[in-house]
């Protein structure tokens, strides 16, 4: 079990809640505290808009042990639009083949069950193809 | 600083041992090291080794290995540096005997990859990434290699087999290798029909995880034995540099700037220009951060390393790589393999490499890496002089 | 029989709702191929399926920010999130706080799951309305949503879909559709069930048309109608709880509605039957094609048995913001096909 390390991450992995640079305002995911770019203190909390586009990405036919039953599984490098770059499962392709400039948008899914079925369920951000609406 | 020397090294064959533990295998490329050392004995014992916890349920290894050899006194710690710990453990080493804290110190890399299996280790090995941030979300390091693969295609408009001439060298040079898993070269029809595990990365695009033990013995040089019964080895730079640990963090995924700073370090160290060096040994743990890296520290302009590279790269090239198999062919012990890389470098600086000798080898470079160069080690070796090879 | 419907002393209404439902379509004939051989009729053209990593809370989350953006409110102002379901994630731990956590509604606000079959999210709509009606909360957020079961092979398994449907109850001065009143019939009636432990369900088979699906959808349909001293006629849309095309169509029919007024709520051809998003998800697409001054008459039903009847009223404010979020019909117009094979693996019928 990782209650705690799961836990106290959950603002980031629900939301996409990370940090804005009071000093040089350049936004920062994962927060880190300490500003990327003029390395000033940074822990005003921002909460990303979810919309991005794909890096990069490859499939995962070799899963570690807890991702066994998602395999083959998509993971892409992900550009937000307000800057900063992350990692993440793409989910919801269907059919679709994911490629470089992809649009995306977050969503929250379950990442992975912990222990089977007796353990908590890991509950975090993966991107989609933009839903098309309006 | 003074000058560090290598007079000793040691090491298994790099296999699936699936009867043999981490004491067995540390003990194995000990003992060998020790044998070289004209009786020295160790002050220290700095153990490379990532997975110990892991895979084999063992943290405190090198205390266990410190006993387990009849050291039980001295002292011993192990280093994790990942993918690098045997070269961070190396590093510590000669630091210390350099600063005169200690006047000799034996280095062993170990690594059983095989006391768990399949997902397991997969995820032993996904713990050498950001674990809230690259591994929570099931990122492997493949799936990231695979990654630079298709960042580096794209932004070089390389072709499709851009990184086979890397897979090719490795495993022709990996034949004269008597302790590689793979002593068999392989052709384009083997690389092109490779099983896929993370497109466009395939099984020829990664070095096979296996067993191994690598050691080297240091001393100070005042105390050179003198009569040693191989030639020494001088430690002239040694230098480390980190990055980002994830690689999502970076400006430029490309640009593996830990291995170019650690590289520029330790050469400027040792005195000696890239045009000095003789043969280099790059962390082929994938494929693709050989170009990254000789692009990386000026053997090669951007995006351009691949090119005609089994030519420029072999051993008959102007800068041979990888010149017993590098991890590819030679197999990848985890953290022994920073190890590993120093003791075939020592070969060829002795001038032991066989059919893979590199003819009048003075310099050699080796670095290793941990995951795409978020840590890098290099060292620089310089052959003994005639004088100082008594 | 003295009419028990219920109206706030505070008027309420609807301010905010949102809808989700799955990219994956399961056609009825896929299952009719393998457990049939391709004979016999089809409830529904095809259902909506999950996807691997989604459950209720990930589509009642989707379906809640959609919401929260019509509601133009910030999650903060919820006080209460409500998760009506008969799939939660977990046997023992709150849909409600996960969800209330991840909107960032939480810590100062009521948090809880409800189960009542496919009416669980009306029931806790009923109590919501309390909520804002009594001045105690301003906003009060209900979900239905579920990944409904069927055993493979049974005739549920055609209909059993995925989906989630949200609102936000608040105010009737900030509200796009006000609520006129409801009532709820309920009696203990076992037409459909499932026991501690199981992962499927049982049902009475015909036992739950008659006696439970018309029986109680009609008591509150009738009784809110005639409290309310309206009739069909009133209302220019309907939706009732859909568990197959026909039950529906007829139970309209019976209360003396036209298929004109249920077409746009209709839902269950196409997306199979959402359980406790069933009813509410037919009043989203309602409400995204409703006018100002449109009148919609709502009826759930929940095995077990009971119905929750609604009478809505659109009010202006719903043409300003019904655009803040996709409308149902984009996401029913996002459709993969899938195979019983992956049908299968993504809702792991073969796991133990």
């Amino acid at each position: 079990m990782e209650l705690a390390r799961l836990w106290r991450s959950k603002k980031q992995r629900y939301t996409l809640q990370g940090e804005v640079c009071p000093n040089c305002q350049a936004k920062i995911f994962p927060p880190r505290d300490v500003c990327p770019v003029c390395k000033e203190e940074a822990r005003t909390e921002f909460t990303f808009s979810g919309r991005g586009k794909v890096v990069a990405f490859t499939t995962v036919t070799q899963p570690p042990h807890g991702y066994e039953g998602q395999a083959p599984y998509v993971v892409a490098l992900i550009e937000l639009e307000e800057g900063p770059r992350l990692t993440a499962q793409l989910t919801d392709l269907g059919q679709e083949e994911p490629y470089i400039g992809m649009p995306v948008e977050m969503v929250t899914r379950k990442l992975r069950a912990v222990e089977g079925k007796r353990g908590i369920l890991v509950y975090g951000y993966k991107f989609r193809p933009r839903l098309p609406w309006r | 600083m003074r000058e560090v020397w290598i007079v000793g090294i040691g090491a298994t064959p790099v296999r699936e041992h699936w009867d043999r533990s981490l004491r067995d295998l540390a003990w194995e490329a000990m003992e060998k090291a020790l044998n070289e050392a004209a009786g020295l004995r160790p002050q220290a014992l700095f153990v490379g080794n990532m997975f110990g916890p892991l895979l084999s349920r063992q943290a405190h290894l090198a205390t266990l290995l410190a006993d387990y050899a009849g050291f039980a006194g001295i002292e011993a710690v192990t280093v994790e540096a990942a993918s690098a710990s045997g070269a961070a453990a190396l590093r510590q080493a000669y630091l210390a005997v350099a600063s005169g804290a200690l006047d000799t110190a034996l280095v062993v890399g170990v690594e059983k990859m095989t006391d768990k299996v399949g997902t397991e280790v997969e995820w032993a090995m996904s713990t050498l990434l950001d674990a809230d941030y690259e591994a929570e979300p099931g990122l492997t390091p493949a799936a990231q290699a695979a990654w630079l693969m298709q960042l580096y295609r794209e932004r070089y408009d390389a072709p499709e087999d851009a990184f086979m001439p890397f897979a090719l060298l490795a495993h022709q040079h990996g034949v004269g290798n008597p302790y590689a898993m793979f002593r068999r070269a392989i052709g384009e029809k083997h690389y092109r029909g490779a099983s896929v595990v993370s497109p466009p990365l395939t099984i020829f695009d990664m070095a096979p995880y296996a067993d191994g033990a690598a050691a080297v013995f240091l001393a100070a040089r005042d105390l050179l034995p003198p009569q040693l019964p191989q030639r020494p080895v001088r430690i002239a730079g040694s230098a480390a540099a980190t990055d980002t640990l994830a690689l999502h963090d970076r400006q430029d995924p490309l640009a593996f700037e830990a291995a170019r700073a650690s590289f520029a370090r330790a050469l400027q160290q040792a005195g000696i220009a890239r045009e000095d060096v003789d043969f280099f040994e790059p962390f082929d743990l994938f494929a693709v951060y050989v170009p990254l890296t000789l692009e990386a520290v000026g053997f090669a302009a951007p995006g351009t390393a691949w090119e005609d590279a089994r030519h420029r790269f072999g051993l008959d090239g102007h800068l041979p790589i990888l010149t017993l198999g590098g991890q590819k062919a030679r197999g990848f012990p985890g953290a022994a393999s920073g190890v590993y890389q120093v003791v075939e470098a020592v070969w060829q600086l002795r001038g032991q490499a066989g059919d893979n000798q590199i003819p009048q080898a003075r310099w050699g470079v080796v670095q290793a890496l941990g995951g795409p160069a978020s840590t890098a080690f290099t060292h620089v070796l310089a052959a003994a002089s005639p004088e100082a090879a008594t | 029989m003295t009419a028990k419907i219920l109206r706030p002393q505070r008027e309420v209404g609807i301010v905010g709702y949102g809808a989700y439902v799955p990219r994956y379509r399961l056609p009825a004939r896929e299952i009719n191929r393998v457990w049939h051989g391709s004979m016999g009729g089809l409830p529904v053209q095809e259902k909506a399926v999950a996807g691997p990593d989604e459950d209720t809370f990930t589509m009642g989350l989707e379906a809640a920010r959609n919401a929260l953006a019509r509601a133009a409110i910030s999650p903060e102002e919820l006080r209460a999130v409500w998760v009506g379901s008969e799939s939660h994630p977990y046997a023992v731990k709150p849909t409600g706080t996960l969800l209330a956590d991840a909107l960032g509604a939480a810590p100062s606000v009521q948090a809880g799951d409800w189960e009542f079959a496919c009416k669980a999210g009306t029931e806790a709509m009923v109590a919501a309305m309390g909520l804002v009606g009594s001045g105690m909360a301003d906003y009060a957020l209900v979900v239905g949503a579920d990944t409904a079961q069927g055993r493979p092979g049974d005739a549920l398994e055609y209909t059993a879909a995925s989906g989630a449907a949200a609102f936000i109850l608040g105010p009737a001065e900030n509200a796009l559709a006000r609520i006129l009143a409801s009532y709820s019939y309920v009696t203990d009636t076992p037409d459909f069930w499932r026991r501690e432990g199981e992962k499927y369900p049982s049902h009475g088979q015909r036992f739950t048309g008659e006696p439970a699906y018309f029986h109680h959808i009609l008591q509150a349909g009738r009784t809110l109608l005639e409290a309310l001293d309206m009739t069909p006629e009133d209302f220019t849309y309907a939706v009732f709880h859909q568990p197959n095309t026909k039950f529906p169509q007829r139970v309209a029919r019976m209360l003396g509605f036209s298929q004109e007024q249920i077409a746009a709520g209709l839902l269950v051809p196409r997306i199979g039957n959402t359980y406790s998003a069933s009813a509410m998800i037919g009043l989203t697409a309602i409400l995204d094609v409703a006018q100002p001054g449109d009148r919609i008459f709502m009826v759930s039903f929940g095995s077990g048995a009971g119905s929750d009847a609604f009478a809505l009223e659109v009010t202006e404010a719903l043409l300003e913001r019904r655009d803040n979020a996709p409308h149902t019909e984009d996401y029913i117009a996002r459709r993969t096909e899938i195979d019983y094979g992956l049908y299968v693996r993504y809702r792991a019928k073969l796991a133990e």
